[in-house]
């Protein structure tokens, strides 16, 4: 199998990777691009572990092949926020608990960042809704679902303030 | 299609350590030349938080603020032994043994400071925000940071501990079944409220509400975090789960996510629980182990639940659409 | 100590140290971890339940490109689990790659090592094995029958406690009891095995060092009993090994079984490369460790007046095909089979029985957790019968401090009662004046 240069823009950078055909964009990410946050619990498109963002869009790298983000932009946890500047999502979740063992940590986050762009004020079964292909094991879900809410209503006030 | 509702109630017992004993937990306890501490260990964080709390009851019995204590855990090349993170025993086994060896690092402290400040060690104490001062004169004082680098560069000696807690191994009788099986026990009481659909079979937990007594809560919000978690674990280990849904026979057994069901964020009931503290005599601080009891009484509880609402008790687990389904079939022949 | 004063830093909900590392992606867990020169090790398994194992054929694996080695019990120094031995249970029985049989559907019979893990998963799909099918028998109760399939290698399907076929608990005179009593109330109860499912898979990355040592990144739960379990599978002094780990996707237990160490690190000593060993998800779900499904009859005596004088209880834990940790899980059973109540006869059995399925070993509740189910659904059932308040029955027989358990052990930290009267009043339900005065220090549970 020959391998292609694929080229799609990277939590803002333009990047290229080379794929063979149908490696899925998880496998490229943490294994050629250093983006370990990104994780591998299934490989089956069952946890949600591995969700990144397509054009916004939350998907599961592990049933993407790379080759189909060719000249589309992707957004990984490390392009969210950093420990010095954490996005609204991120803080709640780390001052609230929602987390854990961590390593559902990263989709959860992307999941409800993406949530709360395209729905700044989501009731909690709109919430519960959009987690509903992520696993979580250890927390119970339901301190999750109530940094989202806190994380939602953050937003909006800061949104608010700077209007 | 009728929704009928039910509620019961199940108590537990939850032991802390491995049954017989024969687990130890050490740790070794050191000063940095600027009057931070680390705490070196063995042990184990599964997700539920031991590096937190472990610095927290380092930083405790020290005295010192929590902030400057450090965990650095789980290199066997640096590391002194820790049998591992099972049975609820790392909080109980490695807090015990941090606390014996934060108590000997403490007291080096103590006469490091009592030299620098002329004063006796035992008229010293620590305030808990960086300073150690001379009791009933708190224009008396001196940093942990100087009282560091003075002993380190100047009185020429070390500020550290080590300790070890270990519940010794004992045998039990073969023929009587007499033994010692725990260091201490916690207990816990759930209340679950369901709904049942006739129709589809379905349950749905509306609440479970529990108490649970735990000793100390060293971390508040760890401890909920095991409540939470377990409370969830419990609800998913009555209804759902399951590795053989025909059992014994091993058809049809799941080997992914979407097979193995477990409740999502839309499944989830009310949750209220309640925390006692009953000190345990040999807990860290009274602390005892609480991160498997949260997953046990919420199942037989969920269970009574059921049988509250159709009437007849359904024995095995776990309880599915199809088993709730037979049963009522059984209740109106 | 400073006693007398209030705490400074426990009782705190201080925020957790690897917080942020969560949050953003940062932290570091195995699967996480590459070398240069890495190669990948796939587990070549038993597509079969019970069988026996003729010829194990890799010609057609050698030839997939990137393939590196293959290993089989021939290659393993200390062909046999230890985690038992080391907690002083034995016999050990389970091999790290199978020899002559295969006793359950998954079992790992050889180790393919090859450059990627797509060359390691196409060349372990390609060893070719002569297996011959025996009968196998997976009922606990069917297992112990006379004529079943023959699961262990010592002989019987049951785990040898001291010459007893069980673990046992005695106290005072059960059966006797029973028959003075006014009532009988029997119940059957049936845990079904369930998985641990953590979303990080059990794995590990094994790395040969310069100066002969090994280092194991792993996400045991446990450094130490990991490490001295495969040093002796590796035939190696202990201080060789070099385990670091500490950050888990989640354990439950289910990572304690010392399962996938000693392989990678026999295969990083023999190609001298860093060997990655991940569990797939099939893997983690279909042949690691479950819980034991545990098969528990109850049998109480009660009299007239609903106090349980006897209670005698027979529980079948199904370890699977090894014993792992079941043997010692069932001791743990039965020192809580009769549940946290003052019952003056006692009698205990736990039989840990080997079946021809994945094994079974620790989990979250190990023991306690069949024993929790099963009493207090008996608890339900005794208090149904014979029209009894299910409180009030707990919290009559609740064990009081002072109390003798049935293994003997007087009862020192009791708080059951306390813990029933507050999740009463969380739930809203009014106890009696009676049942709202007991406490754990008043030396009236049950009869005594």
């Amino acid at each position: 199998m020959t391998m292609r240069a694929v080229s799609f823009e990277l939590n803002g950078e333009p990047v290229a990777a080379l794929a063979r055909p149908l490696d899925t964009l998880q496998s490229v990410l943490r294994q050629q691009l250093g983006m370990t946050g990104t994780k591998a619990g299934c490989r089956q498109g069952g946890c949600g572990s591995c969700t990144v963002r397509m054009d916004g869009e939350p998907v599961l790298a592990c049933l993407v092949p790379v080759e189909h983000v060719e000249g589309h932009s992707v957004t990984t946890i490390e392009g969210l926020g950093s420990a010095d500047a954490l996005s609204p999502v991120q803080a709640t979740f780390f001052e609230r608990f929602a987390i854990q063992c961590g390593f559902c940590s990263p989709g959860m986050i992307m999941v409800a960042t993406a949530l709360l762009e395209r729905n700044p004020d989501p009731s909690r079964a709109e919430i519960t809704e959009a987690l509903a292909g992520n696993v979580c094991r250890c927390t119970g879900i339901a301190p999750i679902v109530d940094a989202i809410e806190a994380a939602a209503s953050r937003i909006r006030e800061k949104e608010g303030a700077e209007a | 299609m009728t929704l009928l509702r039910g509620r019961g109630m199940a108590a537990v017992n939850y032991p802390t350590g491995m049954n017989l004993g024969g687990d130890p937990s050490q740790a070794l306890v050191h000063a940095t030349t600027t009057g931070a501490f680390v705490i070196t260990l063995s042990s184990v964080d599964l997700g539920q938080g031991l590096k937190t709390v472990l610095a927290q009851i380092g930083a405790e019995t020290l005295g010192v603020p929590f902030d400057t204590v450090r965990v650095d855990t789980a290199d066997s090349d640096t590391g002194p032994h820790c049998m591992g993170t099972f049975a609820s025993r790392a909080t109980h086994r490695a807090g015990n043994a941090i606390i014996r060896a934060a108590e000997e690092a403490r007291n080096e402290m103590l006469e490091v400071a009592a030299e620098e400040l002329e004063a006796a060690p035992e008229d010293l104490e620590t305030d808990g925000e960086g300073d150690i001062v001379v009791v009933g004169s708190p224009d008396k004082r001196i940093s942990v940071t100087d009282v560091a680098l003075a002993a380190h560069f100047k009185q020429g000696r070390t500020i550290s501990g080590r300790g070890l807690y270990m519940k010794p191994k004992s045998d039990l009788d073969p023929e009587t079944g007499a033994m010692d099986p725990d260091s201490t026990e916690a207990h816990a009481c759930t209340v679950a409220e369901v709904e049942v659909d006739t129709e589809t079979g379905q349950v749905r937990v509306l609440s479970l509400k529990s108490a649970y007594e735990i000793g100390k809560a060293l971390n508040p919000a760890l401890v909920e975090g095991q409540i939470t978690g377990g409370a969830w674990m419990g609800m998913s280990h009555a209804l759902y789960e399951t590795t053989a849904p025909y059992y014994p026979a091993l058809d049809h057994s799941p080997g992914d996510f979407n097979n193995y069901l477990m409740p999502g964020a839309a499944e989830l009931p009310e949750i209220e629980s309640t925390m006692l503290e009953m000190a345990s005599a040999n807990g860290p601080f009274g602390a005892k182990g609480v991160g498997e009891m949260t997953a046990n009484s919420p199942i037989p509880a969920i269970a009574n639940a059921v049988t509250d609402a159709i009437g007849v008790q359904i024995t095995e687990l776990p309880i599915t659409p199809e088993k709730v389904l037979r049963a009522l079939e059984e209740v109106a022949a | 100590m400073n006693q007398a004063k209030p705490f400074n830093v426990i009782g705190r909900a201080h925020e957790r140290r690897d917080g942020l590392g969560h949050v953003t992606g940062t932290t570091v867990y195995v699967d996480d971890v590459s070398f240069p020169r890495m190669c990948h090790l796939k587990m070549v398994r038993n597509p079969l339940v019970h069988a026996r194992i003729r010829g194990i054929d890799f010609s057609e694996a050698e030839k997939v490109p990137g393939f590196v080695t293959a290993l089989t019990a021939r290659d393993v120094p200390k062909n046999v689990y230890t985690i038992l031995c080391l907690i002083g249970v034995e016999p050990d029985d389970e091999p790290v790659l199978a020899e002559d049989r295969v006793r359950y559907r998954g079992e790992q019979i050889a180790a393919v090592v090859a450059e990627t893990e797509a060359a390691a998963t196409e060349a372990a799909a390609k060893v070719r094995l002569d297996l011959e099918e025996l009968p196998h028998v997976l009922d606990v109760e069917e297992a112990l029958a006379p004529g079943a399939p023959v699961v262990t290698h010592w002989g019987t399907n049951h785990f040898v406690y001291e010459g007893h076929h069980c673990r046992r608990v005695r106290y005072g005179d059960a059966e006797a009891a029973r028959e003075r009593a006014e009532h009988v109330v029997s119940g059957r109860y049936q845990l079904s095995p369930i998985e641990h499912a953590p979303v990080e898979t059990t794995g590990c990355v094994a790395k040969p060092e310069a100066d002969g040592r090994v280092t194991i990144y792993t996400n045991t739960q446990a450094i130490y009993f990991s490490l001295d379990n495969t040093a002796l599978i590796l035939g190696v002094p202990p201080h060789q090994l070099h385990f670091v780990g500490g950050t888990v996707g989640g354990g439950f237990g289910g990572k304690v079984d010392v399962i996938v160490e000693p392989i990678a690190a026999l295969a990083a000593m023999r190609t001298g490369r860093p060997v990655k060993y991940m569990y797939t998800r099939p893997e983690e779900m279909q042949v690691s460790s479950t819980r034991s499904a545990a098969r528990i009859y109850i049998r109480d005596g009660v009299t007239a007046d609903g106090t349980i004088v006897s209670r005698e209880v027979t529980t079948f834990h199904d370890a699977g095909a090894y014993s792992r940790h079941t043997p010692y899980g069932c001791t743990k059973h039965a020192a809580n089979a009769a549940g946290p109540y003052t019952i003056p006869n006692v009698s205990v059995d736990v039989h840990c029985v080997y079946t021809n399925r994945q094994p079974s070993s620790a989990m979250r509740g190990f023991g306690v957790t069949e024993a929790s189910f099963a009493v207090e659904m008996q608890m339900d059932r005794v208090a149904r019968e014979l029209g009894l308040d299910p409180w009030e029955l707990r919290l009559r027989h609740a064990y009081r401090n002072g109390d003798e358990r049935p293994y003997r052990k007087t009862t020192e930290d009791a708080s059951l009662v306390e813990a029933i009267q507050a999740a009463a009043t969380l739930a809203g339900i009014e106890l009696s004046g009676e049942l709202q005065a007991m406490t754990s220090d008043d030396g009236n549970g049950g009869e005594r």
